[in-house]
């Protein structure tokens, strides 16, 4: 509990210490941590720049969503109005091609009938002959009336 | 511990017994053996427990901050960078906080006094007979580990603030703006006369006040750090006896320990911010 050196002695030490905090730990510290803040100032104002940016981009996707949005509208009317057109057209050849098979089938037709009457009238010739052929042949002497038979056969 | 050979008296006054070197006497140089020799060499010896472990302790202060210094850069701190940090800006803080003068001193000298002064009362919940013993075992007879609970180091800080509040009061207010805040406060008066006759009085009051200070900065400290370390010997003469006033022993010396730990810190923490006022009053101009 005496007074002493010790006093001075502490006195010493403590100058050099508070000398050597001031020079080497705490200027060395603030300067670091100033810089830090105006780091992070400047990385703040660039966040923000940033999100300025990207709200200015965002705005001009939109724009340009809308535009390509009524374009496609309008390709999509153009093509519809076109797909329109073509089923139109389709049926108009569709009925033009119709109409044709439908007129060659009727030619077709037409000849067939032709050559079916030709046949039919062939037999009933033929048939009308044997009927009479059977009527008369009571009557009519096959012997007698060969001649006549065999220029019937022969113009039938 | 109460050993055999020792009585509860001579336990505890071997504890607060500081390791000197000094002239004894007769002339010659040496360490002195027991309190009486101390006392004979008067203003001559050097504690040097109390200067080896201050200075230990500062150096390890120094050390872990210039270390931490070195590495702190603006980018990512580690995390001793991260601590030292928070500990930096807390004293700035408290600087900006109290102090409204102009003086890139005061910051790292409140940074010193609280690390500082921190590390040496850390020292305290070192259980008291540990490091003694180590010392006894090399030959070293004495050794008080708690450098603050020697006034010699507490004054030795306060009059080193004490002299910055001198040398920035001349500096900021001059020699006679100094003398007239001596001397004009707090009595003032318009008339000469009575101001004259005023002036002792003044004197003696601010005289009291401003010496007062240094005093009282390095006694609080003082005080509380001698009281908790003394609490700490009553508790360890407990032990050694029997298994309750063992048992009994241990658990005081834990709750007072988990106490001093608020008690440590808030002590070097008034320091420092009286450290910070003082300087604050020396560099204030009154404009009267």
């Amino acid at each position: 509990m005496n007074i002493n050196l010790t006093l001075l002695g502490q006195m010493i030490v403590f100058v050099i210490f508070v000398w050597f905090t001031k020079k080497y730990v705490w200027t060395p510290i603030i300067n670091a941590l100033d810089e830090r803040r105006a780091r992070i100032v400047n990385g703040l104002a660039a966040a923000e720049k940033g999100q300025q940016a990207q709200s200015v981009g965002e705005e001009k996707a939109k724009q340009i969503i809308a535009e390509a949005k009524s374009q496609a509208a309008e390709i999509l009317t153009k093509a519809e109005k076109r797909g329109s057109e073509i089923v139109d057209e389709a049926k108009d050849g569709a009925k033009q091609e119709g109409d044709r098979i439908l007129a060659s089938a009727r030619g077709e037709i037409d000849k067939e009938i032709n050559m079916a009457k030709e046949q039919l009238r062939g037999q009933v010739a033929a048939l009308s002959i044997q009927g009479a052929a059977k009527i008369l042949s009571r009557e009519v002497d096959a012997s007698v009336h060969a001649d006549m038979l065999d220029d019937l056969a022969a113009k039938l | 511990m109460a050993s055999g050979t020792q009585t509860s008296k001579e336990y505890i006054q071997h504890h607060l017994q500081n390791l000197t070197f000094g002239r004894h006497p007769d002339g010659h140089w040496g360490i002195a053996h027991g309190a009486e020799e101390a006392a004979e060499m008067g203003f001559w010896a050097i504690h040097l427990d109390s200067m080896l472990w201050s200075i230990v302790l500062g150096a390890l202060f120094i050390w872990i901050f210039k270390n931490a210094a070195e590495k702190a850069t603006a980018g990512e701190p580690s995390k001793l960078v991260n601590f030292v940090e928070w500990i930096v800006d807390f004293i700035d803080e408290n600087v900006r906080g109290s102090f409204t003068g102009k003086n890139d001193l005061v910051a790292p000298l409140a940074l010193t006094v609280f690390c500082w002064i921190f590390l040496m009362n850390l020292m305290d919940l070192v259980p008291v007979d540990l490091i003694p013993m180590l010392f006894s075992l090399l030959g070293v007879e004495y050794q008080k580990v708690v450098s603050t609970t020697d006034p010699n180091v507490t004054f030795g800080m306060s009059l080193g603030v004490f002299i910055m509040m001198i040398y920035y009061s001349i500096k900021m207010k001059g020699a006679g703006g100094f003398a007239a805040e001596l001397t004009m406060h707090p009595f003032e008066a318009k008339n000469p006369i009575i101001k004259i006759l005023l002036l002792p009085v003044n004197f003696f009051l601010e005289a009291v006040s401003l010496i007062s200070k240094p005093i009282s900065h390095s006694l609080r400290l003082f005080g509380n750090m001698y009281a908790g370390e003394m609490i700490f010997i009553l508790i360890a003469l407990m032990y050694g006896t029997s298994v309750v006033l063992n048992l009994t022993g241990g658990v005081l010396q834990f709750v007072w320990a988990v106490f001093h730990i608020l008690v440590i810190t808030l002590q070097a923490f008034i320091f420092m911010v009286l450290t910070i006022v003082y300087l604050d009053m020396a560099h204030q101009t009154h404009d009267h």
